[in-house]
């Protein structure tokens, strides 16, 4: 049986599978310096200050294995809030593995996955908002979602709710004070001040709440769905777009990530292009608009990209395809844009009376290339303009969304009781649920932390 | 001399009355062993049961056929309802009591209990055979033999006074400590702790000026605590009275400060942050001008006082300089001085949900051993106790109540689980399920249960199903009758709710805030034809339950929700060290405390929601 526990020293190595330039492998745990220094030829680690960088060499019975760079973090200042070492060495594989197995020998246990995360968010280093957003960064596929993830960690996202979930205790001690102690010769909760804040409350966890559809689309990229009728010149399009981008990635500094198929990177936000596997293989694939399979696709889509021809398709039938799929659409927090495709094929002034009072029309030539380059733009600019506002706090965790929601709902009910005027012992069964879910995010709140504050701040007792 | 018994409760007190009565009204032959036969449930400390919380209790130790109510209410001298104006589920009722009146009663209601006999001696030893306790030897040297036995021993286990500099063992004002069994069971690997309570001087009311101070009288309709007709409500009254503390009354208790024990360091126990000393609430609170005092009799006749909110261990004549600062009390005399008690309590993490010893097999815990201030507290802890002693004697199933049944459920459930730093006290926010644990429905949610056990009579089994029954009646009928505009619009516009336009069913205006059931049926003959057939009691129940459905409703679907982890049994057999993705606090404190279910472990403080999901991984949940 794994017996893996805090007394355990882990190690395990930190970067991703494969060759690169160096490797980290790192440990943690009490005796993580001490189990370091058997192996590692150079300054006697034990007396060495804590964030310090000493150069040596990782023997194994006199055999060097490799030259390496050891860091050392002493007691609570490391990531996971015990003693910690952090060795480079050279990136091959077998250098790698022969420095684990050499550690492992020495008495240091194999980490499970998540575990220094585990151990962080055990000894007080970060909250479980956070230790999630930890997993995040690694998992990040675009400059978007590592922000966030970052923002998390550096607590933003947690301090925001800590300090609503603050205020809500202080709420609730109000009321239970009121309702425990109510022969005392203390002062109570004026109803006026308990709905303002309240109100406040519920506006600040609507506005997470709302940003969660946007927060979990950066994630996993914005899906966008190509619809159109059989020839309009889908895969085309898709082609072209796909080529525009990886052009575009190139240009960005830095950038040697390899561009995923249907999957185009503009500026930092992810577009996932939606069953386009079908597109490629047939173009028969949709067969007209109004059937059922198109709209399970528009359904999967945050942005949806209506082909037309714009020479052939009749104006009636072009009014009817964009009100049924604006139709499908409202209410949603969704963009379409009508792509009318081979204009160079027709008549200008006769394509452009039909298309006269449909919103966001972008007149291309998929074949030439010409004006793709305008789809991306809106692409980006629909997201980064019309949906994400990366200056507010953005909700990218499915839990916290579900958890933030209840909350938020029980606060409504607070509201509600508030303006029915009804007694202390049923707000605060209200209140107790929204902070209950609050609790999911940032920790319980119990019955003991209100009471806590209510001794603390109140003179009670006879 | 006859020295077999079934089951021996060490302890007179509130607990151990409890106990007894409850053993003995369930068959076991049962001895109550006391230090001192006239002092048998002493109100050590304030006279007066219930009020918040504590009130819900006392109602629940009635339902389940306990004694508490009934001597509550034959000995009180004040009732009333305390919160009235703030919601049903935490209205509690609360009566000032005749002390003397209070502790006979108790007494004579023990005496004509069958099954219940007395010794006076104090116990000093237990005697533990394999692992169980199978009696106890007194200090006359006499051995008592029975199946269980049940310790209340409240602040007598080596208990100190303290009053100013000067320091005397003894058990409360006027009586000795109880030596030798903390030791002994110290010895025997459990692990004791101090805990510190105090008192405020007793006055004499002959030399008080009530002029000074502001009357509270008691309700103009006074109630009872228990559900049976045998006690009738109170026809006449005492008043108590409030008095105010000012920065002259402060000044003067400052100069005791050097003098005080608490202070000083020599108190090492942890005393109640709710129910500081006067010294501590001028330190810890300063910015205060004045703190609050009640002014309680004693009892019908006697001129004695209690002056709660003045409890104090500082030197007896900083007390009496301080007392006659306060206005009214100029001319003040004292009969006894507060003071400040130290006694041994043991962590109640050390106990089971029956309130039995994991340690040793037989023997229980109840009352201020456990860690819990309070004479209510302490009474439902004792009926617990005798229940099970008698029912583990008996081979039958343990009697335990949850969370969402009884404020006794929390009570026992936050001990075990949570042990407790500070004396323990109940309040309504410890209960998750505030709005079900009524003080109107305690007979509805318990007295079943009761009967069923053997300990509710016949007589209480048929009231409740009468209520039951009459309750339903009422909300049926609401439920038919519509209502006109005519009707009932004067009186809601005299209420500032909003007048109907057409006629709705009676049940729609009832939901409304501040429309009251009796009212509203003086609108309708119909309704009030049928309202007037039943009891206040039962008007009350039937509108609680019509006005507020929604919530109840709610908060019943949210305490299925949660027992269903109560559901889940934990196997003795289960070692936490081997589960390796367990916080090494939660396998500490799980392998400690041995929770039955996964509910219990989820209560437990230090097992955290994930230490949770890792044991349901484990038991293939």
């Amino acid at each position: 049986m794994n017996n893996n526990r805090l007394t355990d020293t882990i190690c395990a190595i930190s970067t991703p599978p494969g060759v690169g330039a160096i490797a980290i492998i790192r440990l943690s745990g009490a005796d993580a310096i001490n189990i370091a220094n058997t192996v590692f030829h150079g300054k006697d680690l034990l007396k060495v200050p804590s964030h310090t960088i000493h150069f040596g060499t990782i023997r194994e019975n006199n055999k060097i294995i490799d030259e390496v760079l050891v860091s050392i973090f002493k007691d609570k200042k490391s990531f996971t809030g015990e003693n910690a070492v952090e060795i480079s060495t050279h990136g091959s594989p077998y250098i790698q593995q022969q420095v684990l197995q050499l550690l492992l020998k020495k008495g240091a246990k194999h980490a499970q996955h998540g575990e220094f995360t585990m151990r962080a968010f055990l000894n007080g280093k970060m909250d479980l908002s956070q230790a999630e957003a930890v997993a995040d960064v690694v998992a990040a596929n675009s400059e978007t979602a590592h922000q966030l993830a970052m923002e998390q960690m550096r607590g933003g996202f947690s301090n925001e709710i800590k300090k609503l979930r603050e205020e809500l205790i202080h709420f609730a001690s109000l009321i239970e004070l009121e309702l425990d102690f109510s022969e005392e010769d203390v002062e109570f909760a004026n109803r006026q001040q308990l709905k303002d804040l309240v109100t406040k409350l519920h506006e600040a966890l609507h506005q997470l709440i709302q940003s969660f559809n946007v927060g979990n689309v950066i994630k996993t990229g914005v899906p966008v769905v190509i619809v159109g009728e059989p020839n309009v010149g889908k895969s085309t399009l898709l082609n072209a777009l796909l080529n525009e981008e990886r052009a575009i990635v190139s240009d960005i500094a830095g950038t040697t990530r390899d561009v995923i198929e249907d999957e185009l990177n503009i500026k930092g936000i992810n577009f996932r292009f939606v069953d386009t596997a079908g597109i490629r293989e047939t173009t028969d694939q949709i067969e007209s608009l109004g059937i059922k399979k198109s709209y399970e696709k528009i359904d999967q889509a945050l942005v949806v990209l209506l082909m037309v021809d714009a020479v052939t398709i009749s104006k009636e039938k072009l009014q009817s395809d964009v009100a049924k799929i604006r139709e499908r659409i409202s209410n949603k927090q969704k963009k379409m844009f009508v792509i009318a495709n081979k204009i160079d094929k027709g008549n200008e002034q006769e394509v452009l009376q039909k298309f006269e009072g449909i919103d966001d029309v972008v007149f291309i030539a998929a074949k030439d290339n010409k004006n793709v380059e305008e789809i991306t733009n809106k692409l980006y600019i629909s997201v980064a303009e019309g949906l994400v506002n990366t200056n507010d706090t953005v909700v990218t965790n499915a839990r916290h969304h579900e958890a933030l929601s209840q909350a938020n709902e029980y606060l409504l009910r607070v509201l509600e009781g508030l303006d029915q005027q009804i007694t202390g012992d049923f707000l605060a069964m209200d209140i107790r649920q929204a902070l209950y879910h609050l609790g999911q995010i940032t920790g319980e709140i119990s019955t003991d932390d209100l009471l806590d504050n209510i001794f603390s701040k109140f003179c009670i007792g006879k | 001399m006859n020295n077999q018994y079934d089951i021996i409760v060490v302890g007179g007190g509130h607990a151990g009355c409890e106990a007894a009565a409850a053993a003995a009204n369930l068959g076991s032959k049962t001895l109550l062993i006391t230090m001192n036969m006239d002092a048998i449930a002493q109100m050590s400390c304030n006279p007066a049961m219930g009020g918040i919380a504590k009130g819900q209790i006392v109602r629940e130790i009635d339902a389940l056929g306990g004694y508490s109510g009934l001597v509550s209410d034959k000995s009180a001298i004040q009732f009333k309802m305390l919160n009235r104006s703030k919601g049903p589920a935490v209205w509690s009722p609360r009566t000032q009591n005749d002390r003397m009146l209070f502790s006979k009663e108790w007494r004579l209601m023990l005496e004509n209990t069958p099954n219940v006999f007395f010794w006076q001696d104090m116990v000093n030893e237990l005697i533990f055979e394999d692992g169980k306790c199978v009696g106890v030897k007194t200090q006359i040297g006499i051995e008592f033999k029975s199946k269980a036995v049940i310790l209340t021993n409240g602040t007598f286990l080596n208990g100190l006074i303290h009053i100013g500099e000067k320091q005397f063992g003894g058990g409360r004002a006027g009586a000795r400590p109880s030596k030798g069994l903390t030791e002994q069971l110290v010895s025997y690997g459990f692990e004791s702790g101090r805990m510190k309570t105090g008192t405020p001087p007793r006055v004499d009311g002959r030399s008080i000026d009530y002029t000074k101070m502001e009357e509270q009288p008691g309700d103009k309709n006074p109630g009872t605590f228990s559900y049976l007709d045998t006690t009738t409500k109170l026809t006449k009254q005492r008043s108590c009275h409030i008095a105010y503390t000012n920065q002259n009354v402060h000044d003067v208790l400052q100069t005791g400060f050097e003098k005080s024990p608490m202070f000083s360091g020599r108190i090492q126990g942890l005393g109640p942050r709710y129910c500081p000393s006067i010294e501590d609430k001028i330190v810890r609170f300063s910015e205060r001008e004045r703190h609050q005092l009640f002014v309680e009799p004693e009892g019908w006749n006697t001129v004695e006082i209690y002056l709660n909110g003045f409890s104090t261990s500082l030197p007896e004549d900083v007390q009496y300089k301080a007392m006659q600062l306060i206005p009214g009390f100029e001319k003040a005399l004292m009969f006894r001085p507060g003071y400040a008690i130290e006694y041994d309590f043991f962590q109640p993490t050390q106990l089971k949900n029956t309130l039995e010893t994991k340690l040793v097999e037989n023997l229980y815990f109840a009352g201020q051993i456990n860690g819990t201030t309070g004479y209510e507290e302490a009474a439902g802890q004792g009926l617990m106790a005798g229940i099970n002693a008698h029912l583990k004697t008996n081979e039958k199933e343990a009697f335990i109540l949850n969370r969402d049944e009884a404020y006794i459920g929390v009570l026992i459930d936050d001990l075990i689980n949570k042990g407790t730093n500070e004396p323990y006290r109940m309040f309504t926010s410890r209960a998750e399920y505030r709005i079900l644990l009524r003080q109107d429905n305690a007979d509805v949610r318990l007295t079943e249960k009761g009967y069923k056990l053997g300990l509710a009579s016949e007589l209480r089994m048929k009231k409740v199903a009468e209520k039951k029954q009459h309750i339903e009646k009422i909300i049926k009928r609401f439920e038919e009758v519509s209502i006109l505009p005519k009707e009932v619009n004067s009186y809601l516009e005299q209420q500032n709710s909003s007048p109907l336009k057409q006629k709705v069913k009676a049940i729609s205006v009832i939901t409304r805030p501040n429309i009251a059931i009796k009212e509203l049926s003086l609108c309708n003959t119909k309704l009030s034809d049928e309202t007037n057939l039943y009891t206040e009691d039962v008007l009350e129940s039937a509108e609680i339950l019509m006005k507020y459905e929604g919530y109840i409703k709610r908060e019943k679907e949210v305490a299925d929700k949660i027992s269903r982890l109560d559901d889940i049994k934990i196997h003795d057999t289960i070692d936490y060290t081997k589960l390796g993705s367990l916080s090494a606090e939660a396998v500490d404190k799980l392998t400690k405390i041995k929770p039955s279910t996964i509910g219990q472990a989820s209560r437990i403080s230090g097992v955290s929601p994930s230490d949770v999901s890792v044991l349901m991984v484990y038991m293939g949940r």
